[in-house]
């Protein structure tokens, strides 16, 4: 097994006669990714390299059993996109675009949540399924099939992470881009939960990174809910110190969203946290191997 | 992007909340100028993006044009630290507004509450001091109402909040409207946090607000011509610099200048280049797919900051390309006098090419390491060692 995408993917991207969207969705297709249809609207008929072009993400659904859709259209137009992808019939969305409008996201999340979509992203790198399924831009050679789940805000500290448990010898069941927007559509407790019941997953490296207060409700999650062991990685200890405007954020969460108050919160709850990507890698090995 | 308080006072104005009228002013001539016009007493406002204020002597009530004069020489070109030691801040401009007649002060807030994915309604009858004191000590205090985000927020709603926070009987219909604005103004303008502290009650019954606090999403900029100019407005040379050349880059104290790929991944680098000792001097996120004369701008950026005295680049190609990195690197080299030693990490797509690319153009100036730890320790080293 493995989450959100795997053998029985069957993708179809919208933006796929895009340049960016052509790029990485045939890049997904040559990992062996059934890429079954792009969306463009008004260039239904045509296709890209074999892949038959539709002009809505329903007949992409109706003709081709698409259960999978990706998201690479421009960020104005992306909610509208991601919008039609949750009525389309799909199981799953992955929106890999960036900046959309935050109050756009929210009417759109709502949505998902409803119709009981699994949303991704947006603003992430996707997901990547070693040995079976890659949907979005994460470079699939710095990760080989395995045990640990890594669920992360960040893509490209996600990819240190992966290549230095590569290198040191272990592999990953799924990596899964959440996005580090301020609205996404799954959290890492919606991923956490599928890492729990994955039979191939069995130690989970979570990478988060300052703002919000995501980190803080994952470290109560994993102590009531998650019996696998979790590593974790907090990026942002000196991010440009936060000129904070308002008092409201930090009422509402009851935290000050720093990196310093997600670690705490982090190892209050028994999680091991790395102080480097580097060495929150070697944590990891070391405790997968006991 | 953070509004200026005049600049959310005037976006409040625009949708219809009571605002005390004013003028902003960036000498101490002007500033007088416009006490005269305004007329006295009238509140001179250091108008910076930081809270606390007040108890950092940036806001002066003036009785007459010598008050003013003197308000506002004191007030224009000092340095405020925020109440979590954030800044300072260097006031270059201030506001200036007729003087209320204060009755009751409240507190009145519109928030993106991201873990609940909601808009987030708070309401407190103490408003005029430090909220977050209010809401650790007295929780019951402030109400917090979440907003339906699939239905209108109408003056019923808003109602109920202002009733259950206990403002004045009296004030309560204002209040409320003052409320369905806030929200309309979130909605609307792409604000992700709106405070109002205080939400005042003049002597002669008027709800107005006296102070505001706006963020708007710089993702919907798009969609805000007015907005997007206050946008465009960087005082920092670098950042400026930055921003015409399509760079996310932020300045920071230190020493050590630092380019890495994705935010994360920059972010991290901070983070071990920090733990090694150093300073670093900037956050710069050279982005994804980064060609070689993306790499030269981001160079010509951090160079140009004079305190730097060592450069990191941490890259991990994933989209990126190492080769594209490297070129950038050898074509920097040349057009730019950097004069400061260069630590290069290249690991990930095309990392054999690139580091190919390096060794063939012998770079005096440029020392190779294969790990990010390795890199960090040595770029703080030559950065003129740990501080």
């Amino acid at each position: 097994m493995s989450i959100v995408v795997g053998n029985e993917t069957k993708l179809v991207v919208s933006g796929l006669t895009g340049r960016e969207g052509s790029f990485h969705g045939l890049r997904n297709r040559a990992y062996g990714t059934d890429l079954v249809a792009g969306v463009t609207p008004g260039k239904g008929g045509q296709d890209v390299e074999g892949v038959p072009i539709y002009d809505s993400i329903r007949e992409a659904v109706e003709r081709e059993g698409a259960n999978t859709s990706m998201i690479f259209v421009p960020a104005r137009f992306a909610a509208p996109a991601i919008d039609e992808a949750i009525e389309s019939g799909v199981e799953t969305v992955i929106a890999i675009t960036e900046g959309i409008p935050v109050l756009d996201m929210l009417k759109t999340y709502w949505k998902a949540k409803e119709a009981g979509v699994r949303l991704i992203g947006p603003n992430c790198p996707g997901v990547l399924s070693p040995g079976k399924a890659n949907v979005g831009i994460i470079p699939a050679q710095f990760f080989d099939p395995g045990k640990i789940g890594v669920v992360s805000k960040s893509g490209t500290l996600t990819y240190q992470i992966g290549n230095e448990l590569k290198q040191a010898g272990e592999g990953n069941s799924s990596i899964v881009g959440i996005g580090g927007d301020p609205i996404v559509g799954s959290d890492f407790i919606d991923i956490l939960k599928l890492y729990e019941a994955d039979e191939e997953t069995e130690l989970i490296v979570m990478v988060g990174e300052i703002g919000g207060d995501a980190e803080e409700r994952a470290a109560e999650f994993i102590a009531a809910e998650i019996s696998k062991p979790v590593v974790a990685y907090i990026a942002g200890f000196t991010a440009p110190p936060g000129k904070q405007m308002g008092h409201a954020g930090a009422i509402i969460s009851g935290s000050s969203g720093t990196a310093q108050a997600k670690k705490e919160a982090l190892e209050a709850k028994g999680v091991r946290v790395g102080e480097s990507p580097t060495e929150t890698a070697r944590i990891a090995v070391e405790t997968l191997r006991g | 992007m953070d509004l200026l308080e005049y600049q959310g006072k005037q976006l409040f104005a625009a949708h219809g909340i009571a605002v005390p009228s004013g003028e902003v002013a960036k000498t101490v001539d002007e500033a007088v100028a416009a006490a005269e016009r305004i007329g006295y007493p009238c509140a001179i406002k250091a108008q910076v993006l930081i809270g606390g204020r007040g108890k950092a002597g940036g806001i002066k009530i003036a009785a007459d044009a010598e008050q003013a004069r003197q308000h506002a020489d004191a007030i224009l070109g000092m340095d405020i630290v925020g109440p979590h030691g954030e800044g300072p801040f260097r006031v270059d401009q201030v506001w200036i507004e007729g003087g209320s007649d204060i009755a009751e002060e409240y507190y009145a807030s519109i928030i993106l509450d991201r873990g609940e994915k909601k808009l987030l309604a708070m309401v407190s009858a103490k408003g005029g001091m430090d909220i977050e004191a209010v809401a650790a000590e007295d929780p019951d205090a402030l109400v917090k109402r979440h907003i339906d985000p699939t239905r209108e927020f109408d003056a019923a709603a808003a109602r109920s909040i202002v009733a259950d926070a206990g403002l004045a009987e009296d004030a309560l219909d204002q209040a409320a409207e003052v409320l369905v604005k806030l929200a309309e103004v979130a909605r609307e303008e792409d604000a992700t946090l709106i405070e109002v502290n205080p939400l005042i009650v003049t002597a002669g019954r008027d709800v107005v607000a006296l102070d505001s606090k706006v963020t708007i999403d710089g993702n919907a900029l798009f969609r805000h011509q007015d907005l997007a100019e206050i946008a465009d407005t960087v005082d920092d040379p670098q950042e400026q610099m930055a921003k015409e050349k399509g760079l996310t880059y932020v300045k920071l104290d230190g020493d050590v200048g630092i380019l890495a790929n994705g935010a994360g991944l920059c972010m991290s680098t901070l983070d071990v280049v920090a733990q090694a000792g150093g300073a670093p001097a900037n956050f710069l996120d050279a982005g994804g797919g980064s060609k070689a004369e993306a790499i030269v701008d981001a160079l010509t950026v951090i160079s140009s900051d004079e305190k730097v005295t060592a450069i990191l680049f941490n890259i991990f190609g994933g989209i990126t390309r190492c080769d594209e990195i490297a070129k950038g690197i050898v074509e920097a080299s040349a057009q730019l006098d950097l004069g400061v030693p260069l630590v290069v990490r290249l690991d990930g797509t095309n990392s054999e090419e690139g580091l190919a690319i390096l060794a063939g153009a012998d770079l005096p100036n440029l020392h190779q390491e294969k790990t990010m730890l390795g890199a960090a320790e040595r770029v703080v080293r030559l950065a003129g060692g740990a501080s």
